[in-house]
């Protein structure tokens, strides 16, 4: 793979950096003489979590698709650091009817895991409660939280999520993504995933890349969420229209019922 | 005279006995217009087993192995569907089996025990195959059972997770033809898809793991194939059509418990 050498700096040949975890360089991806993605360069560390957001159709699945080595790059590098275990949470998750899965099966299928590691996984995403159910019985918010526990359950150094909160409700999604924040500190692993909604993301993220079939801009949240190229994209809100946010005195779990916050200072009561 | 009815019952077994598992996960993979486009190609290679000498098995084994190895190289154009791909390979190797059928006299009569299956006829040799083949088969699906089942119910995830999706769905198409192959003495290239498809589907109605679902699919098989066997003994009806017509029947039978149970766990109404 190629460095620029910068005058001062030594580069470790294959190694972007200490903590990295996967690196792309100009990575190019044409299919049936279009391009999708043009000279993309992305790096994701430990301890970082990095948001794709961008318009249908440009090229986020794709990127991650690279990043996962699902598919190589016409042109550019990958790299990934030794041994990488990849927690990967996919977009769609068709379960046919005609397959009878149970969630702790589901669990078991990318390898043998104890009883109680799998419950406990559950229990950390608030889906305890689903473990003898029917994967094809799930709602998709059930499902999204399943599919993270599967994720987890492969004690990952990076966990590359596709729109993880698709078909979940509003309340819901910034709970996950909560949950996605905490699930992945506590491992010190990596986070890269996809969003459409950075307001909700921008708290739990470090930073955003902007993605329209090339790296439109990239940085701290509030500042992507200020990048005019960014609003050309998005139609940014007016600045008095900020989603307003709030702390909650409770989480809901998986089935809806209310879960105290540990350090809550007033009672809630329904 | 019982000396045969042994030989019929041991081979009807011996493909029953593979066919529940296989017929499984066909149906889970969706893989029944491929099933169905080996079993048509597989009378090319009864012809071409009677033209070269070298065995109907042989020849029906050759046959249906080029077949699933032509469409793996077919199905990378994705401008032809997949199930287009087997029908033009599934009907040219049938005409061609039929085209090159003059060169082999006397053998209409014969082509119609192919076609629907002579397990009254079984020898010693046939079942050797079905035995043999079907302990290879049934040991190849438990080695990669785990696997099989993770990229079944998602090919990326389980691309991720280190399933060498590719190779897996080579050795399992590889599979489906060795059984195609092998059960065509007893059901026939006909109805050999039958066999894998009704058990399945039945014992989906009555089972809430994939491997109950192999088990219970298997059962159904060989009731199948004992009950088609015992009609045919006791009226005088052709064998191998009575066989998928017991199964036929216990698919019905599987629908009407499952109504009954639907009915009952289903609370009172007024």
């Amino acid at each position: 793979m190629q460095h620029v050498a910068v005058p001062g700096t030594a580069v470790r040949a294959g190694a972007p950096a200490a903590d990295a975890l996967l690196s792309l360089r100009g990575a190019t991806v044409s299919r049936g003489g279009e391009r999708i993605l043009t000279a993309v360069d992305l790096t994701v560390g430990r301890n970082e979590t990095v948001t794709l957001v961008g318009p249908n159709g440009a090229g986020k699945t794709t990127l991650l698709r690279i990043a996962m080595g699902l598919m190589r790059p016409d042109e550019g590098t990958v790299w990934r650091c030794d041994g990488l275990r990849i927690g990967y949470v996919p977009q769609h998750f068709p379960v046919a009817s005609t397959l009878p899965l149970t969630v702790d099966r589901l669990l078991t299928l990318s390898g043998r895991v104890p009883g109680g590691e799998r419950r406990a996984r559950l229990a950390e995403v608030g889906a305890a409660a689903l473990q003898a159910r029917a994967v094809s019985a799930l709602s998709g918010g059930e499902l999204r939280r399943v599919l993270l526990a599967r994720a987890l359950l492969r004690e990952p150094d990076l966990l590359v999520l596709d729109e993880p909160v698709q078909g979940v409700d509003m309340a819901g999604q910034a709970e996950l993504y909560a949950l996605i924040a905490r699930a992945a500190r506590a491992r010190g692993a990596g986070v890269l995933m996809v969003s459409h909604e950075l307001h909700l993301v921008m708290a739990t993220t470090d930073r955003v890349v902007c993605l329209n079939r090339h790296v439109c801009c990239e940085g701290a949240p509030d500042a992507v969420g200020k990048n005019p190229q960014y609003l050309a994209l998005f139609g940014g809100l007016p600045d008095g229209v900020a989603v307003y946010t709030h702390h909650h005195d409770h989480v809901h779990d998986v089935s809806g019922g209310v879960v105290p916050v540990a350090d809550t200072h007033h009672g809630h009561h329904h | 005279m019982f000396d045969f009815l042994w030989r019929s019952a041991l081979g009807g077994i011996g493909v029953a006995l593979v066919a529940g598992p296989i017929g499984c996960v066909v149906l889970w993979r969706r893989m029944v217009v491929f099933g169905a486009a080996l079993s048509h190609s597989a009378l090319l290679g009864v012809v071409l087993g009677l033209v070269l000498g070298i065995g109907v098995t042989a020849g029906a084994i050759i046959v249906c192995v080029a077949v699933a190895l032509l469409f793996l190289l077919l199905a990378r154009d994705a401008r032809v569907s997949d199930d287009a791909v087997l029908g033009i390979v599934a009907h040219a190797a049938l005409a061609l089996g039929l085209v090159l059928l003059v060169f082999v006299s006397d053998v209409s009569t014969e082509l119609l025990g192919y076609l629907f299956g002579d397990i009254l006829a079984v020898s010693n040799a046939d079942l050797a195959w079905i035995w043999g083949g079907g302990a290879v088969v049934l040991a190849v699906l438990a080695a990669m059972w785990r696997p099989l089942l993770a990229m079944t119910v998602h090919e990326e995830l389980a691309a991720v997770e280190g399933v060498q999706v590719a190779l897996l769905r080579l050795v399992f198409m590889l599979a489906v033809s060795l059984v195609t192959a092998v059960a065509l003495k007893i059901v026939g290239a006909l109805l050999i898809i039958s066999l894998l498809i009704i058990p399945a589907a039945t014992a989906r109605r009555l089972s809430t793991t994939p491997e109950g679902m192999a088990v219970a699919a298997t059962v159904l098989a060989v009731v199948s194939v004992l009950a088609g066997l015992g009609a045919s003994v006791q009226w005088d009806a052709p064998a191998s059509p009575a066989i998928v017509l017991a199964a036929s029947i216990l698919f019905v039978l599987g629908l009407g418990v499952d109504l009954v149970r639907q009915r009952r766990s289903a609370p009172a109404r007024h």
